[in-house]
């Protein structure tokens, strides 16, 4: 057993609003230099979508992640030499286009323009080339499933609903959309790092932050291709790649990352897990259906006495065991088993869990009374969101998965509503929450987490020891230029 | 007196500027090494001139070595007129390819906005450098046929006397003034190379080979015990 801390997260996809300031609060911090405007390290897509940049999760166009070779991972992109033979010429980069050309607007032109007939407009222009262009993407542009015959439509995980279903989720009144935010997974197997050639990424064994070193990165592009969820981005300016840092200066001093401090819907948890590093490779080669129980498989409990001497063995201290032991995410994932990776398939281990939406549920008239106490076999059916859908997105296509995550939320909401609204007695909806695999108590600590947890429930920070903080060993200019926040020499391109 | 400069004094020069420039702009900004490939911005014509420019221009570089470094084998080589007629044909080949290459490589630096925006003056300067180099090299081998036999007991013994330490400018005044030309600017080549994107070259990165997929680094323990 080989211990290991990793900073893990939770999304609590019913919460959030789609409100994107979460993106605003992360590029106001990190991607508000040249080269990085058309970055969004925190971005929030709308599904079904195609999301940004568009079809990300269509490994046939973009090759990232890993397959599964007989029994061993082979980097979706080509292995070692094949790589190193197309570094002329990455096939499978994406471009510009992909994402959007990132753009301003001429407002000069309204105090400047000279006098005329017509009131001066304010053209866009390209913040690339700086020539005027016409805008035909952005980073959320099918939000709100705008546009959706040509974007939702094309949502690639709506491949494994049959026509008719299909038809069925775009008719008007049966439509339903969820918002996805996304960041760096920080993977126990990541798959930008397994495909650099300058070796320049790599994960801090403290926390398990997966960085980009910008005095190494040799801007050969890989990682732009290896990583499955399109999380590392390539700085047209600098020649260097660049990936979200999970805060790391901001959770070093105990703060919790920008996107995180700053979710209005509240739906973001931040705290530690243990987990076994000597298994990373069985559980990545795992049957595709097992995936996602194997990733929990993978995860220590932090109060078991062997894993703490294991722990304190390979120098995780006191105060990193003892949050772990707090930690809302090991609720969530390990002992809830309500959290789920976002496609488990590409098989990077990420460590960033979703909980799937509920919401919106159907519901019908009974008795001129609006019926939500349907029985619990049919309470998957209440999910307006198409079961195998939600099993593309969260559990490589594993549908019982899905339907044991959605059964136990709903036999919460269920039961909550029994306690605090309902006339019958509770005792019913406890007799469905045992089938959903739940006692009353644990229903009443996961409502608490969910609904109205306080500050210093959701983000359950470790203290970092001196020797643990970057800050403390990195000289802090330089530091700034490795974490891409500023340079230590401006980057020297263009005329 | 211009032939002691320029084929004396200009390839010691040459060599001094770029090895002691490479590590000079390695040690103090190592930030800048960077292939600053711009295919993010432009990818479809930079295929069609990144990759018969590269796969090219290293065959090329790699026939020069050859035939400097064993003259004698490519002189045994060429005894049988079919294998020379076979390298000269292998030869003008690549070299039309590089030059292809090159001039995709130009019109996309030139007619693309985007790449326009993350081109420098010294690219350009780099790329007309290249395009002399490339072209006098393609005539040498119209004009001047049979290139790979001379070359290997005019430019070669040159190259060694100059490795030698004992410079020996006999082997190339009499070469015609195109073949000069090529030798010059081959120079001019090396000694700019620290100062643009050529140092991509001395990042190539052949420690991936048998480098393990996975890096993990802790702050204060470099390797796990």
């Amino acid at each position: 057993m080989d211990v290991r801390a990793q900073l893990s997260t939770v999304f609590h996809l019913d919460k959030c609003i789609g409100c994107h300031t979460c993106s605003i609060a992360c590029k106001n911090l990190w991607t508000s230099r040249e080269g990085t405007e058309y970055m969004w390290w925190n971005n929030v897509e709308t599904k079904p979508g195609t999301g940004y940049p568009t079809l990300w999760e269509d490994q046939e166009k973009y090759h990232g992640g890993w397959e599964l070779k007989g029994k061993n991972l082979k980097p979706r992109v080509g292995r070692r030499l094949g790589i190193l033979t197309s570094m002329f010429y990455n096939p499978y980069l994406p471009s510009m286009d992909d994402y959007y050309e990132p753009f301003t607007y001429r407002y000069d032109h309204l105090f400047n323009a000279a006098p005329g007939d017509d009131q001066p407009t304010a053209r866009p222009v390209s913040m690339v080339s700086g020539q005027y262009m016409d805008i035909e993407a952005g980073p959320n542009w099918d939000d709100d499933m705008s546009g959706s015959s040509v974007y939702a439509r094309n949502d690639i995980n709506l491949n494994s609903l049959s026509d008719q279903e299909r038809e069925w989720l775009f008719r008007i009144e049966q439509m339903v959309f969820f918002y996805v935010p996304r960041i760096c997974n920080h993977c126990l197997n990541p798959g930008c790092l397994g495909v650099c050639p300058s070796g320049a990424i790599y994960k801090r064994g403290e926390d398990g932050i997966v960085l980009i070193s910008q005095e190494k990165c040799r801007g050969w592009r890989f990682c732009v291709s290896g990583c499955p969820y399109k999380k590392a981005y390539y700085n047209w300016k600098t020649g260097k790649s660049e990936k979200c840092i999970l805060c790391y200066p901001r959770v070093e001093t105990g703060q919790a990352p920008g996107c995180f401090h700053s979710c209005a819907g509240r739906i973001r948890y931040i705290g530690v897990l243990l987990y076994d590093a000597d298994r990373i490779e069985e559980v990545a080669t795992a049957p595709e259906a097992d995936l996602v129980a194997a990733q929990r498989s993978l995860i220590l409990d932090p109060k078991d006495p062997a894993v703490i001497a294991a722990a304190k063995q390979n120098g995780i201290t006191e105060e990193w065991i003892a949050a772990a032991q707090r930690s809302p995410i090991y609720r969530f994932v390990k002992e809830w088993e309500l959290a789920l990776p976002l496609h488990p398939e590409f098989r990077t281990l990420p460590m960033l869990f979703y909980v799937p939406p509920l919401s919106p549920m159907t519901a019908s008239m009974k008795d001129g009374k609006y019926d939500l106490a349907a029985e619990f076999e049919d309470c998957v059916q209440a999910s307006r969101a198409p079961v195998k859908y939600l099993a593309s997105l969260f559990a490589a296509g594993n549908e019982a998965t899905i339907r044991n995550v959605l059964g136990k939320l709903w036999a919460i909401r269920n039961y909550h509503r029994a306690i605090t609204v309902g006339s019958n007695g509770s005792a019913p909806a406890e007799e469905i929450l045992g089938k959903a695999g739940c006692t009353a108590e644990q229903a009443r600590q996961i409502a608490r987490l969910i609904s109205i947890p306080r500050f210093e429930d959701r983000f359950v920070l470790p203290p970092y020891r001196r020797e643990q903080a970057v800050q403390e060993v990195v000289e802090p200019l330089k530091h700034r230029g490795q974490t891409g926040f500023g340079l230590t020499a401006p980057p020297r391109r263009g005329p | 007196m211009v032939d002691f400069l320029v084929f004396v004094i200009l390839p010691y020069l040459a060599l001094v500027v770029a090895i002691g420039g490479t590590i000079w702009r390695y040690a103090s900004n190592q930030f800048t090494f960077s292939s600053v490939s711009s295919q993010f911005l432009e990818g479809r014509k930079l295929f069609w001139g990144s990759v018969p420019w590269h796969y090219g221009i290293i065959a090329i570089l790699i026939g020069h070595g050859i035939g400097i470094v064993f003259p004698s084998a490519i002189k045994a080589f060429n005894g049988v007129p079919v294998r020379l007629y076979i390298l000269e044909g292998t030869g003008l080949a690549l070299g039309l390819l590089v030059l292809a290459g090159l001039v995709f490589f130009l019109v996309r630096r030139g007619t693309d906005p985007r790449v326009r925006a993350v081109t420098s003056r010294m690219d350009l300067v780099l790329l007309i450098v290249l395009l002399l180099q490339v072209v006098t090299g393609v005539t040498i081998a119209i004009l001047y046929r049979w290139g790979s036999a001379w070359f290997a007991s005019t430019a070669a013994p040159y190259f060694w006397s100059l490795a030698t330490l004992s410079p020996d400018l006999a082997y190339m005044t009499t070469l015609p003034l195109l073949v000069k030309i090529h030798a010059v600017n081959a120079f001019v080549l090396v000694g700019l190379f620290p100062f643009t994107r050529l140092v991509h070259m001395v990042a190539i990165p052949f420690a991936y080979l048998w480098r393990p997929y996975q890096v993990v680094m802790w702050q204060r323990r470099t390797q796990r015990q």
